[in-house]
């Protein structure tokens, strides 16, 4: 089997990146950090609509590329490389999927030309205060009312929530299934508290007041097909964290080498070498579970997939720790500040470590049973 | 098994999983799932089997009784040995000393020694490391001084594993000691019956004796029994080392470590906290076999014989989970581990020891090698550090 990335994907790798070598250096990306209202770009969301990125992985009839995950672990990768501010996860890997796999035929096309088109951004509320990583465990309720739903509850740590033109949110329903709801951006009863995440992704958190809602698809069928998106977003985090962890080696590797102290470059110090040797030992591990779960997205077997998948972003997140961790320690001060990029990276690999899952839910659930190592 | 395993590669490892099924001895793949020792005896055997069968050293030339395997199915063949508990052919033979003699030796040596190296009829043991050249092997100093036919040896090799079983041990030797270190080493091949060579055992931790102190006086050796070139020694070594980028992995070792903890385990593993670490192990184990098989799909591109970040990578971390599966397996036996004993017999009346209770705690300490031998783990680091930094 060809493990490495074939023409069509190294193509697509090489767009990105040189659009993002070009658009996002740090200053670039620091200056819409702190210094724009949404947080992030809209002409680079256009230029991402006009490259085909947004709608991917939607199916050609929605006005997609009809790609598959390998070709988003891909771009994934180039994202978490350049370390981008705008809503991707938000919109394509979480809310557009969700419309992709739960939504009627009517509600993609509603729905998916527009993300494709870059016209329309969305958020996916899921997450609440008491709710900690669970799905299923949420206060959030879903009423019938007229031909539609009201959604009623308080989703907390929304990605893309504070501008998105619309939100799918999970909520109970009376007959205790948790449903996929779709809620206009400016419906009635809803409020956001908008800010700044701790990686500078901008998100909010959602007060819904019998918002007015539609059902994605059947309630009774929503919850197979969240989790089947999750393992694909899980994923596709893998992947963006794998680019961002590349980042800190290479910036790290590069410092070491012009810092100079004591009278010469501190790449002489052995033990600022060997730790390096030691994030580029954590860096292989990491990418080849992002390649194991980009494989295993693949497998029918869904308990399988799903432990392979949870398995490998359990790497990733032990691995980002130690690199990010690292990272800073072998810039020194330098690594502390604001204004230089490593810092960054780790506030991203950070957030993602606590993004679904975190490392010790996820050691739980990989040793669960037969656990990953089998005979077979 | 393995997603990213083509279907055609699951048929070849399922075949050979059949091959080993049937065709080695259940009562030896018995005792070694058990955590018995390979004796000499089972290593021979198992290599006379596979040549038997041409599989001796698959990774050979084909006219030496190699196969035309891709390395993803050398690999394979390799694990599935591991897993079904058949001991490994003896690496100094079949991954070492044969590679050098098929690509740099003579015909008359390739005829003398390769189909006796497959076969096992030779045990080949390594002479390399010195008291006194250890990571730094190029400081070897036991030298081999050219007297008309002959080379007279003198010198002292140690670390020298299953030397105790050793026919011929394959040195290297300092044959120019006005050269700079690396270029005045020869290869040189020894008959370990030749006067004034003795063997000393070295007792270990973990109670064994594994490895021998060689000891060379005066020692003569016949002049065609030097690989090569004289004072090319050095790159044949080093050829040979990173002759099997991906071996020293030992992924199949580790997920039959992994396995075997899983079915000793027990009621321990339902203490979160060792499962915890079992998983993280499992995980690690994953992420490294996958590491293997990126690696061996782009070997054909690699330049042979060269050390690279990436089979320092997999030694380095390779090693480490070997310890930690040994280090696990230990902790869940508990105090049912620590009685030294040699067999598992006990009197008439006493319970029958659990399995794992001879050989948990001896185990674990033996594989505290794995971080030394093969170069050193801190070896391993500044190649690594060397090629990222380019420094």
């Amino acid at each position: 089997m060809d493990l490495d990335l074939n023409d069509e994907q190294q193509m697509l790798a090489d767009t990105v990146g040189s659009l993002l070598e070009k658009r996002y250096d740090a200053n670039a990306r620091l200056q819409l950090l702190e210094s724009s209202e949404l947080g992030w770009s809209r002409e680079l969301w256009q230029q991402y609509a006009d490259l085909g990125l947004l709608g991917l992985t939607v199916d050609e009839q929605y006005g997609g590329a009809g790609m598959g995950a390998g070709e988003l672990a891909v771009v994934m990768e180039s994202f978490g490389r350049a370390l981008i501010l705008e809503p991707f996860v938000a919109t394509v890997v979480l809310g557009a999927a969700l419309v992709d796999a739960a939504g009627s035929p009517e509600q993609k096309q509603a729905i998916l030309p527009g993300v494709t088109a870059g016209s329309t951004v969305l958020a996916f509320a899921y997450a609440e205060a008491a709710s900690r990583w669970s799905l299923t465990d949420i206060a959030a309720t879903a009423v019938p009312a007229g031909s539609g739903w009201t959604v009623s509850g308080e989703k907390i740590a929304v990605l893309g929530g504070d501008s998105a033109d619309r939100v799918v949110v999970s909520a109970k329903t009376p007959d205790s299934d948790v449903g996929l709801f779709l809620v206009e951006g400016d419906a009635t009863g809803l409020r956001r508290d908008a800010y700044a995440m701790q990686d500078g992704l901008r998100g909010a958190d959602l007060l819904f007041e019998d918002v007015p809602a539609v059902a994605l698809g059947e309630p009774a069928d929503a919850l197979a097909a969240l989790e089947s998106v999750l393992d694909t977003a899980m994923a596709m985090l893998c992947s963006e964290a794998v680019g961002a962890m590349e980042r800190m080696l290479w910036m790290t590797v590069d410092y070491l080498k012009t810092r100079e102290q004591f009278g010469a470059p501190i790449a002489v110090f052995q033990t600022l070498r060997h730790r390096a040797a030691n994030m580029y030992v954590s860096l292989e591990q990491a990418r080849s579970m992002a390649l194991a779960a980009r494989l295993a997205l693949l497998d029918d077997d869904v308990p399988a997939r799903r432990r392979a998948v949870r398995a490998a972003k359990l790497q990733i997140d032990l691995s980002a720790r130690h690199i990010g961790q690292e990272a800073i320690q072998l810039h020194g001060g330098i690594g502390m500040t604001m204004e230089y990029p490593v810092g960054h990276y780790l506030k991203r690999t950070t957030a993602i470590a606590k993004t679904f899952a975190d490392a010790d839910l996820l050691t739980q659930l990989v040793g669960a049973d037969e656990g990953l190592v089998t005979a077979d | 098994m393995n997603t990213a395993l083509s279907k055609e590669d699951r048929a070849f490892a399922e075949e050979m999983r059949a091959f080993f099924a049937s065709e080695m001895p259940a009562e030896m793949r018995e005792r070694l799932g058990r955590g018995g020792h390979p004796s000499r005896d089972d290593i021979v055997t198992t290599m006379r089997i596979l040549d038997d069968h041409g599989l001796a050293a698959p990774h050979w030339p084909v006219e030496w009784g190699g196969k035309d395997w891709t390395p993803l199915q050398r690999h394979l063949f390799a694990e599935e040995m591991v897993m079904a508990n058949v001991p490994s052919p003896l690496a100094f033979n079949t991954a070492m000393v044969g590679p050098v003699i098929a690509t740099f030796g003579s015909q008359e040596q390739k005829e003398r020694f390769l189909p006796a190296t497959a076969r096992c009829d030779i045990w080949w043991s390594q002479g390399f490391s010195e008291p006194n050249a250890g990571s730094d092997l190029a400081s070897l100093k036991t030298t081999a001084v050219r007297d008309g036919d002959e080379y007279v040896v003198n010198g002292q090799k140690t670390w020298t594993t299953l030397g105790q079983f050793g026919d011929w041990i394959f040195c290297l030797v300092r044959t120019d000691s006005a050269a700079k270190k690396q270029r005045g080493i020869s290869f040189l091949l020894i008959d370990m019956t030749s006067p004034g060579l003795t063997v000393r055992p070295i007792h270990l931790i973990d109670g064994g004796y594994e490895v021998n102190e060689v000891f060379l006086d005066n020692v003569r050796v016949p002049a065609d029994q030097l690989v090569g070139e004289e004072n090319q020694g050095w790159s044949y070594a080093k050829f040979l080392l990173g002759n099997e980028r991906t071996a020293n992995a030992s992924i199949g070792l580790i997920k039959s470590r992994i396995l075997r903890i899983k079915r000793l385990g027990g009621t321990a593993l339902d203490d979160p906290l060792l499962r915890a670490r079992l998983t993280r192990l499992e995980v690690e184990a994953t992420a490294l076999e996958m590491s293997v098989l990126r690696v061996l799909a782009r070997e054909a591109s690699l330049p042979p014989g060269v050390p690279d970040p990436t089979s320092s990578m997999l030694k380095l971390k390779g090693s480490e989970l070997q310890q930690d599966a040994s280090e696990l397996l230990t902790d869940i036996l508990g105090p049912a581990g620590l009685a030294y004993r040699e067999t598992d017999e006990v009197p008439a009346g006493f319970d029958a020891l659990p399995e794992g209770a001879l050989d948990a705690m001896p185990t674990y300490f033996n594989w505290r090698k794995a971080s030394i031998y093969a170069g050193s783990n801190e070896v391993q680091r500044e190649i690594i550090a060397k090629t990222i930094l380019k420094f």
